[in-house]
């Protein structure tokens, strides 16, 4: 068996009475680009936030780098290395760029009210290098030109460049992306896909739900398919392309 | 972050030194009016300290507080009993202001902790009903011990005393006579400062990065790292702490305090002068402050005589004129500028456009 970067045993979600997910394994190797499709209400965003702390779970664990992580609560799992961005994207509309990108060091610094108070030496430098991680960060998603434009009016396209940045200003050893690419243009996607390979060709991990099945054939090295809840598949792009429950899944099923 | 002296133009610093010197003689300028001026002067200055506490818990981090007057309250009944024939404790103030400050925020942290998971109007509601208790403790925790003296208050609180110099008397300095009012306004202008510099301080660390991240979007802020709750704690703690170095002074500055003096009202009031000036914006919460403080007394000593040389009479009571302006300044700014007469946007964006 191949290395594993995080695995998910047997995750359980209800609502009410309905069961969200049911008993979903899956195991994400280090560097890769695993993708997670399937039909609408499938369960994807929920397992996604499940992932992310921002539901609890009803059942099974999740495993990072072999050690069980605490979902408890989101900022735990941005601790454990684990960051996220959403499908309607959510900024802090008001903050600049670049502090939208500061606010993303929060977890790796440690500066507190009396440090900020009393100005010290060891704040000030704390803060200056928050600074410089943080127009690396623009610079590298490619939007440094924009760093001091409120978050609001940047593009949407620079808007997702932006959420992306944040979640990397986290320091993660998973980049969880939540259908990146919606609403994007052709010429947006072609650009947002070369930002992907080039994180993971940086050494970082990427999970990705997406609609645009083209985007995720091509892009990401497996594939797993939730319908209803469970997880259908899971294989490279080409094998889980020809599974006929898969092909059932998204194109119903064929008349006998 | 560069020293911001250096950052100013020197139309700026023109400006910054006008209005330092102006607040360096403005005492003996009003007291050349009436000693009441400088008092009505004093109070808008705990006015401003209180509503920048207030600024971070509502402006920073975006909790709505109905509350908030009960830090004041606590700040203010602290120094009254550690200072007064109440319990014959006499410490001097400098031992007195960080002790109310330290129970006030100790008060925030007891507030904020079962409200975190609430928001909005919950929020406001629970905070309201703090303010309340608070209020009704101290009018009845006369009984079976004599804590707060009930509804009669605290009588006799001590003045201020640094050496010699007690801020009861007139003093004189220089060849000036520094009466007790003037004294306290310099004390208050210094303590001003530095609460400026406090918050301008918290407002570019990466705590202030964190209460506003959580009042943009708090799902997003959790999922950035931010433990929310902590940070939430935290604005509710700091915002209380001025709270309670300004009651203390309050205390100090009537020598009296009772259960009245802290009313819902005034946390409306509070509030009122938060949003008016522009939730978030340092210098516009000030503004605000000063506006809402000077307001009711300009009124007090111009709506009568007004009224007489018009009609030869009394028609409307100053103190009804006032709610009616006050109420209709406040729908005026609601509607025209929403986001207060000097936001934060704005004033960050005229900044980055001076920048670039």
């Amino acid at each position: 068996m191949s290395e594993v970067l995080l695995e998910a045993r047997n995750i359980g979600k209800r609502f009410g009475g309905v069961q969200a997910l049911k008993d979903v394994s899956l195991t994400i190797r280090p560097r890769e680009i695993y993708g997670l499709i399937g039909p609408n209400g499938a369960g994807k965003t929920t397992l996604f936030n499940v992932f992310t702390g921002l539901y609890p779970r009803d059942g099974g664990e999740v495993l990072l780098n072999g050690k069980p992580l605490s979902l408890e609560s989101p900022h735990t799992v941005a601790a454990a290395g684990i960051a996220r961005t959403f499908q309607n994207i959510r900024l802090f509309n008001n903050m600049t760029a670049i502090e939208n990108v500061m606010v993303g060091r929060h977890v790796r610094t440690k500066a507190g009210v009396f440090g900020a108070i009393l100005h010290t030496r060891a704040e000030r430098a704390e803060e200056a290098a928050i600074r410089r991680r943080a127009e690396e960060l623009l610079h590298y998603v490619g939007i440094a030109d924009r760093a001091h434009s409120l978050a609001r009016h940047l593009s949407y396209g620079d808007q997702r460049r932006l959420e992306i940045a944040r979640a990397l200003a986290t320091d993660p050893i998973l980049l969880a992306l939540d259908e990146p690419a919606a609403g994007m243009n052709a010429t947006e996607t072609v650009a947002l896909r070369a930002l992907i390979e080039g994180l993971r060709n940086d050494g970082l991990t990427v999970l990705l739900i997406e609609h645009d099945v083209k985007l995720v054939m091509g892009l990401c090295d497996r594939v797993a398919v939730l319908e209803y809840g469970q997880k259908i598949a899971e294989d490279v792009p080409e094998v889980v392309r020809a599974n006929p429950k898969v092909i059932e899944a998204y194109l119903g099923t064929s008349a006998h | 972050m560069m020293n911001p002296l250096k950052t100013l133009s020197r139309r700026e610093k023109l400006g910054l030194l006008l209005i330092a010197g102006t607040l360096l003689v403005l005492p003996f300028m009003l007291a050349t009016v009436g000693t009441a001026w400088v008092r009505i002067t004093n109070f808008a200055v705990l006015f401003v300290l209180l509503s920048l506490g207030l600024n971070i818990v509502v402006g920073f981090a975006g909790l709505l507080d109905l509350g908030y007057i009960a830090f004041f309250a606590v700040g203010a009944y602290v120094y009254g009993l550690l200072a007064s024939p109440h319990f014959g404790i006499h410490l001097p103030f400098w031992v007195i202001l960080p002790i109310g400050a330290a129970v006030a925020g100790l008060a925030g942290a007891i507030l904020g902790a079962p409200t975190l998971r609430l928001r909005g109007d919950y929020l406001a509601i629970v905070t309201l009903g703090f303010g309340e208790i608070v209020r009704i403790f101290m009018n009845n925790l006369s009984n079976p011990i004599n804590l707060t003296n009930g509804p009669k208050g605290i009588n006799r609180i001590d003045h201020f005393q640094i050496g010699n110099v007690n801020f009861a008397g007139t003093d004189t300095f220089f060849g000036l006579n520094f009466s007790g009012p003037i004294k306290y306004y310099y004390f208050l202008l210094v303590v001003l400062m530095a609460v400026i510099i406090i918050n301008r301080r918290l407002k570019h660390s990466r705590i202030g990065r964190a209460w506003v991240a959580i009042r943009e979007d708090e799902v997003a802020a959790k999922a950035a790292g931010i433990n929310t709750r902590n940070i939430k704690l935290l604005a509710f703690s700091m915002g209380a702490t001025f709270g309670g170095v300004a009651g203390g002074m309050f205390a100090a500055i009537q020598g009296f305090v009772s259960p009245e003096s802290f009313i819902l009202n005034e946390s409306i009031m509070v509030l009122a002068m938060v949003v008016l000036g522009g939730m978030g914006n340092i210098w516009g919460v000030i503004a605000g402050a000063v506006l809402l403080s000077f307001m009711p007394e300009v009124l007090r000593y111009t709506v009568e005589p007004v009224q007489h040389a018009l009609f030869g009479k009394m028609l409307i009571d100053p103190e009804v004129l006032r709610m009616l302006i006050f109420g209709f300044a406040l729908v005026l700014t609601m509607r025209f500028r929403p986001a207060g007469l000097w936001p934060e946007a704005l004033h960050r964006r005229e900044m980055t456009e001076n920048r670039t």
